[in-house]
């Protein structure tokens, strides 16, 4: 039988069983942990560092982070979240994201996770990168100037799909989403269904001919923050 | 007592902002109870009269007149506000940014498909307002004191962020107001 772990986030007890990630144990017990490169299913990626907590005082990546006992988590606090902030500002800036005509606009994890910590501009210039976009397939788009490097679509395409269809070539600023054929997206075995598809928290792996099915105001994220669903479920009292 | 004094400006920007300010609907008359508006397309002042309380961005920096323009509202206004998407990250005008401006220039008057051009001029008439190698936002030019994004804002987010202002309120906006499309 598995053992019981006890730890404590925002100063609330709760137990996690040996294995689990701090942000696993976080939402089991009704407890949002901010997360991007994360998708449940998926191997732990740790790229993108919005799930930063700080572990008896020490930044660290919630979603990869196994439990321990005793542990004391701050996850909801001005400097945690004043983290947090600084990264979506860096994600931000570093892509060209044009949300007024992007259509992944009000489903969109990015854009939900800025809105949730109320930014209403980035603190650091804009860098308006050079990127390029892959509309060969009939189905499916690569916008990679949305693309923040979460890496989803990869491993959903590896793990869930059986398939490999994408992957990052380069590094740090020239560091791209590229496909394992040689030139496009079409001259993958990439699939409209994948599971990858729908990994993309963002509007940079889109479904063609879907465009802005829902109205304003049936959006994910047009009346409740994300993680509401998360918090929502907490256990009372 | 004498109102307060809003003025507001659009550079490079579509109109859309202060469409929305309109789209406050019959709030409007309560708005010129509480303000007097200074420069603005509103009423067609071309210049300050005075001291401002608050000065509405509409559209982010793509020439040179812009800037001056937009330096102008800081050096006249105890606030100022970015209004919109083009103000705050320089909208769909920079789009431009990833396109060197020569090639912008060429594809405008010379290359594009519907251009007719048999001179083969480009325009540079020194009333034209020199354009900028990009377009900026407007906290990348003066400094800015608040944002509300939306392409273009909501009505309400523009209406609370008045009000709030216009009585020395905190300016906080609901989750609902915060869009950016
Ligand atoms: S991907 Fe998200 S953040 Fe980027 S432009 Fe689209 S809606 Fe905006
Ligand atoms: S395309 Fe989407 S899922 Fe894939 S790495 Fe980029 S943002 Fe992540
Ligand atoms: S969600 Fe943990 S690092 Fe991205």
């Amino acid at each position: 039988m598995s053992q019981k772990i006890e730890l404590t986030i925002d100063g609330r007890e709760i137990s996690a069983v040996p294995g689990q990630t701090i942000l696993s144990a976080a939402e089991e017990a009704g407890v949002y942990i901010p997360r991007l490169c994360h998708l449940k299913g998926l191997t732990p990626h740790g790229s993108c560092r919005i799930c930063t907590v700080l572990v008896n005082g020490r930044p660290q990546s919630a979603c990869t982070q196994p439990v321990a006992p005793g542990m004391l988590v701050e996850n909801d606090t001005p400097k945690v979240n004043g983290l947090r902030r600084n990264l979506l500002d860096m994600l931000f800036v570093e892509g060209n994201h044009f949300c007024m005509f992007c259509e992944k606009s009000g489903n969109c994890e990015l854009q939900a996770l800025a809105y949730r910590f109320g930014i209403t501009a980035p603190k650091y210039p804009y860098m308006f990168p050079q990127r390029t976009l892959d509309a060969s397939h009939p189905d499916i788009l690569i916008e990679r100037n949305r693309c923040i490097l979460c890496g989803r679509c990869v491993r959903a395409s590896q793990e869930l799909d059986g398939k490999h269809a994408f992957d990052f070539i380069g590094r740090g600023a020239h560091k791209r989403l590229h496909v394992n054929a040689e030139a496009r997206l079409a001259d993958t075995d990439a699939a409209v269904e994948d599971r990858a598809v729908a990994a993309c928290p963002v509007g940079s792996l889109l479904r063609k001919r879907v465009g802005y099915a829902l109205p304003v105001g049936r959006r994910a994220y047009d009346h409740q923050p994300i993680g509401s669903e998360i918090s929502a479920a907490a256990p009372q009292g | 007592m004498a109102k307060p004094r809003v003025a507001t400006t659009s550079l490079a920007g579509c109109f859309g902002c202060h469409m929305s300010l309109l789209d406050i609907d019959e709030r409007i008359l309560q708005l010129i109870e509480l303000v007097d508006f200074d420069k603005s397309p509103i009423d067609d002042f071309k210049n300050f009269t005075g001291r401002c309380a608050v000065g509405l961005i509409e559209g982010g920096c793509c020439n040179e007149e812009n800037v001056a323009v937009l330096r102008d509202f800081r050096a006249h206004c105890d606030v100022l506000i970015s209004v919109g998407d083009c103000a705050i990250m320089g909208g769909i005008p920079a789009l431009r940014n990833t396109i060197p401006l020569e090639e912008c220039y060429r594809e405008a008057y010379l290359e594009g498909p519907t251009v007719h051009n048999p001179a083969g001029r480009i325009p540079n008439d020194p009333e034209l307002p020199l354009l900028l190698n990009k377009v900026y936002p407007c906290h990348e030019v003066v400094k800015v004191d608040y944002h509300l994004p939306g392409c273009p804002p909501l009505a309400d987010t523009l209406w609370q962020a008045l009000v709030a202002l216009l009585n020395n309120q905190p300016l906080e906006l609901p989750y609902e107001l915060v869009k950016y499309d």
